[in-house]
């Protein structure tokens, strides 16, 4: 059994651009669900939205990486626009089926082969790093410590997560601390009642949704950036993780949505280096690899499931905070 | 000031608030509301048709009526929780129909909800920032910079621990509103109400669920509303606390109103006998339902 | 820009660069074959002649190019059997290159619009039928209990595996297979809500959490399939007999015809459930006003163990339909439709079984007919675009109540 592996590459996952990405996948939601309340559903189209908006102009039209950007916040705030007038005076429930239905619309949208000479369809589109990584200051090579031993490439993706991910913790911290986030944690409470008190509820949910959804479109591109933009990437079980990393961390904090991604990532990937190995030394002879790989979606499935019943403040969460939730 | 260290004294009336015979639509001499034609049907039941209804200034009116006779329906109506089918209506001149009720709001009309909305999650002094107008730091832009802030939200805090204090809620300032019982969450209701000086506030039931050793304490405080210059609109089902603090009676029966007039007087009126089907016309309504018939019979009620 | 198509031989003195190839059916030349070409802003066509030879002479050798044989100048009972009937050259080093076109025996049966139109409207109401099954179900256990059911996927998913392990790998006879899928779909519904629902609704659990269970359940249950049965696609007996019962245009299998059958006979005895037995209208009473109904005497805790059971053996049977329907089975083919399905329950109104039938009926039609002018890969987000804006316009659906929605 090899535990070296088992761990290192559980380790790796500490502070991997995937983990990071999906942090800050997560802070969006907290945005929309842990504080305002919205069940926005639809989180892997702000991703995905994110991903091709930056791929696209990158690849096709070769534009700069601040033209890219900025094409995936246009992108980003079109949809959310469009997502939110009609829903937001809805319930919960009916938002949430709503942003799954207009994410997946998206996703279809784009694995058409309909559009195959923009979008790459199914297959998807590559080498659109070029102009970003003009700017990567790594040299050349693999290099590292212990087990984190990435190429210079990877290096310069993993730096420039991790710092988006903190300016946008500080930046979520101090406007969820101001007058602002009150409104907007009253809105979650009732929104009837501060629009009682003269505050335009309306227009607190739809920046709400934008802001989020600006977030969960760089986590977007952060994701892609270690490798190819491909549709099948942003199918609904993507949203369901990053719920799952939201409800493990703790959905009305700051620090939840990173914690829980890191503890997220590092657990799964121990669990399943674990199962695959076992499998491999013949422990579990009743399953193949290709099984050992599946488990990990039944473990997040029954997890999300135990969470959010025993443990729905998460692990950084104010449990007291819950004792009153309906 | 003065009224909630001193024993109650008897209220003192305002009269001579209308102009000409008390019937239901009557004139009033200084209206600070108006409403005309307002009429709400949910499919083929009416709500409410209001042909006329004037509120007074600076007094405290009382809506009464029985249940399902459409007084919390008029409320949404007139403070934009809800559309009405055709009608008009204005306060202090400016023309409120079709206007979104946070604007309403905006505009000094407050009110409160029949089951309380405290915010559970929220602190009881971050409830009651919430009520202060015209913050510049509940802009998204403005809100990421403190310093712009800062000074407005310590002068919100200061008024507003001076509001607790007078509802006697300053000790709870930093718990959650979830924490406190039904009658303080009633009280913070009002108090939070009271944070934008508002001209016209609208309570729905305010007595509903609290218990009788603090509903003194809540006469009090709306009769203070009315000494300070404000106008007070309240639905009621408690007939003493009606007769004690109202100026004047409003009552409505199957979305109409059906009599007007000064809290003595009007219960002798025979349509308003009528409309509570005669056996009870003397009698608290609320009192004798518990809560779950209370909610059983908005059911029916809904149900037609 | 187009070259008006001349006789090869000519073209092929002015330019360098030629496309050729030979027709043949089954070895035998076919003259007379119209060929075209273009790339690049160059068009032109030729005829192969008795050897069924033809070429094309085009001017730039960088140009990739689109080669088509016109079918319509093949002889009768004869098509492009293997491949598209257009295809692509590109040159590499020398200046030829060859295409191929494979033929062999065949019909070519043009379909009119109208006839097209009437097809899909047939296939459209069999698809509506099935969905119906399953949404009658999801509305039930919405109206009664106030849960968006994300793990109904899995129910209708459940129903095609249980028929495939019964009906293929452990061959039993298929109707006992079917009656064993369902009884075992009425048996998981009822354990789901003994063991899950129940309980979270006796603790307490808000309706946003129990939601957020179904979609981790509906998770977990999936990959669980995915690890039993594996991630291909399988078919049930009878899946791929052709279609060849003719009504006019429309071409339809026996299968068709029984799914069809069944999925109507069955939503009249559940229609006749509802609305005749004293279960049936406890179950809509709950469904319209659970604590009305609750206060009136009805154990509402046993009309929603009915149902859920009943709500589970509903969607197994859906998933049988749409295994014949796809054709196959395989461990995501209920979440494939779980979309459409509350489409279907939210265009027709949440918690009422009867919007639910005329919602899965508009949304089956609209699916099939739209891809007379959508590609087929798209065809779900006609059905999704509805579901977004029947609820901008009218978010309690055809025959729901205002109050349920905001």
């Amino acid at each position: 059994m090899d535990w070296g592996a088992i761990f290192g590459n559980a380790a790796v996952e500490l502070i991997s651009p995937t983990t990071a990405a999906y942090a800050l996948a997560a802070l969006g939601l907290a945005i929309h669900f842990g504080y305002t309340g919205l069940l926005n559903f639809g989180q892997a189209g702000f991703m995905l939205l994110g991903a091709y908006g930056y791929a696209i102009p990158a690849l096709k039209l070769g534009w700069p990486v601040w033209a890219c950007l900025l094409t995936s916040i246009v992108a980003s705030v079109i949809f959310a626009l469009i997502l939110g007038i009609p829903t937001l005076r809805l319930r919960a429930d009916y938002l949430a089926i709503v942003t799954i239905a207009a994410a997946e619309v998206l996703r279809l949208v784009f694995t058409t082969n309909e559009f195959a000479a923009v979008t790459g369809s199914a297959n998807g589109l590559s080498e659109y790093q070029r102009g970003i990584l003009e700017f990567n200051p790594f040299p050349q090579g693999r290099y590292g410590f212990g087990p984190w031993v990435f190429d210079n490439r990877v290096w310069f993706f993993l730096v420039i997560a991790w710092i988006v991910v903190a300016l946008a913790a500080v930046f979520t911290w101090l406007i969820m601390r101001s007058p602002w986030g009150r409104v907007v944690k009253g809105i979650r409470e009732d929104e009837d009642a501060v629009r009682a008190l003269g505050k335009n509820v309306y227009s607190y949910k739809m920046q709400s949704l934008i802001l989020g959804g600006l977030f969960g479109t760089f986590a977007g591109i952060l994701f892609v950036l270690p490798r190819a933009v491909v549709p099948s990437y942003f199918q609904p079980s993507l949203t369901f993780f990053v719920y799952a990393i939201l409800l493990l961390g703790g959905a009305a904090t700051i620090l939840g949505p990173i914690v829980g991604s890191i503890v997220f990532w590092v657990l799964l990937s121990f669990f399943s280096g674990f199962i695959a190995r076992a499998v491999e030394q013949g422990w579990l002879p009743f399953m193949t690899q290709v099984q050992a790989g599946q488990i990990r979606f039944i473990l997040v499935g029954v997890a999300i499931m135990l969470i959010v019943v025993f443990m729905p403040q998460g692990i950084l969460g104010n449990k007291k905070e819950l004792a009153f939730v309906k | 000031m003065s009224s909630e260290t001193a024993p109650t004294a008897k209220p003192v009336k305002t009269t001579g608030l209308h102009v000409g015979d008390a019937a239901p639509g009557v004139k009033k001499v200084d209206p600070i509301l108006i409403a005309d034609g307002v009429k709400r049907t949910f499919g083929g039941l009416t709500a409410v048709d209001v042909e006329h209804v004037e509120i007074p200034r600076n007094a405290i009116t009382a809506l009464i009526g029985p249940n399902g006779a459409g007084k919390t329906t008029f409320f949404n109506l007139l403070t934009g929780f809800d559309k009405p089918d055709t009608g008009t209506w204005s306060f202090e001149g400016k023309p409120l129909a079709h206007v979104p009720a946070y604007r309403v709001a905006r505009m000094g009309l407050i009110r409160t909800f029949q089951l309380t909305k405290s915010l559970a999650l929220l602190s009881v002094m971050d409830n009651m920032k919430l009520g202060a107008k015209g913050q510049t730091g509940e802009n998204l832009f403005r809100g990421l910079i403190p310093a712009i802030w800062r000074k407005q939200d310590s002068e919100i805090e200061t008024k507003a621990l001076d509001l607790l204090g007078r509802f006697k809620l300053d000790a709870k300032k930093d718990d959650y509103a979830a924490s406190l019982s039904g009658g303080q969450r009633k009280l913070l209701e009002m108090a939070r109400a009271l944070m934008s000086d508002p001209t016209l506030v609208m309570l729905d039931e305010p007595m509903a669920g609290v218990n009788p050793a603090l509903t003194q304490s809540l006469l009090d405080h709306i009769l203070n509303l009315k000494q300070e210059g404000m106008t007070v609109l309240f639905v009621e089902h408690d007939m003493h606390m009606v007769r004690h603090i109202a100026d004047w009676v409003i009552v409505m029966a199957e979305g109409r109103v059906v009599a007007e007039g000064d809290p003595h007087t009007v219960m002798q009126d025979p349509a308003v006998i009528d409309a509570y089907l005669g056996a009870h016309h003397d009698a608290d309504l609320g009192a004798t339902d518990t809560e779950h018939v209370e909610a059983l019979k908005e059911l029916i009620d809904d149900e037609q | 820009m187009a070259e008006d198509g001349s006789a090869a031989t000519e073209e092929a003195e002015e330019f360098e660069f030629n496309i050729r190839g030979v027709v043949q059916n089954d070895g035998e030349p076919v003259e007379g074959v119209k060929i075209s070409v273009e790339g690049g802003g160059f068009e032109a066509d030729t005829e192969t002649d008795a050897e069924g030879r033809w070429t094309i002479g085009v001017p730039d050798k960088e140009e990739t190019y689109e080669v088509t044989l016109d079918e319509d100048t093949l002889p009768e009972g004869v098509v492009v059997a293997e491949g598209s009937s257009t295809r692509e050259a590109t040159f590499g080093q020398t200046k030829n290159v060859t295409v191929a076109f494979f033929l062999g025996e065949g019909e070519r049966v043009t379909v009119s619009f109208f006839d097209q139109l009437v097809q899909r409207l047939v296939s459209g109401l069999n698809f509506g039928l099935l969905l119906a099954l399953a949404a009658i179900g999801l509305s039930l256990i919405f109206g009664t209990t106030g849960l968006s059911n994300f793990a109904h996927a899995e129910l209708i998913t459940f129903g095609a595996l249980m028929v495939l392990t019964f009906g293929v790998n452990l061959a039993w006879p298929l109707w006992l297979a079917i009656l064993t899928a369902l009884v075992l779909s009425a048996a998981l519904g009822w354990s789901l809500d003994a063991v899950i629902w129940k309980p979270l609704r006796r603790k307490g659990v808000g309706l946003i959490q129990l939601m957020i269970v179904s979609i981790g359940l509906s998770l977990a249950l999936r990959y669980t399939f995915q690890f039993f049965y594996g991630g291909s696609t399988s078919q049930l007996p009878g899946a791929t007999l052709p279609s060849d019962i003719r009504f006019g245009a429309v071409a339809l299998s026996w299968v068709d015809l029984v799914s069809m059958g069944v999925s109507i006979v069955v939503l009249l005895l559940v229609a006749f459930f509802l609305l005749r037995t004293r279960i049936g209208k406890a179950t809509r009473a709950v469904s319209d006003n659970a604590s009305l109904a609750s206060a009136s005497g009805i154990d509402v805790d046993r009309v929603i163990r009915i149902v859920w059971v009943l709500g589970a053996l509903l969607a197994g049977l859906s998933g049988i339909l749409w295994a014949y329907f796809r054709p196959g089975v395989s461990w995501d083919m209920g979440f494939q439709i779980l979309l459409l399905v509350f489409a279907a329950v939210t265009l027709g109104g949440l918690g009422t079984a009867f919007g639910a039938l005329v919602g899965s009926l508009i949304v089956g039609l609209f699916v099939e007919v739209s891809t007379l002018w959508l590609p087929s890969d798209m065809k779900y987000v006609g059905a999704l675009v509805i579901l977004i804006l029947v609820l901008l316009f009218r978010p309690q659906g055809i025959l729901g109540r205002r109050e349920r929605i905001g």
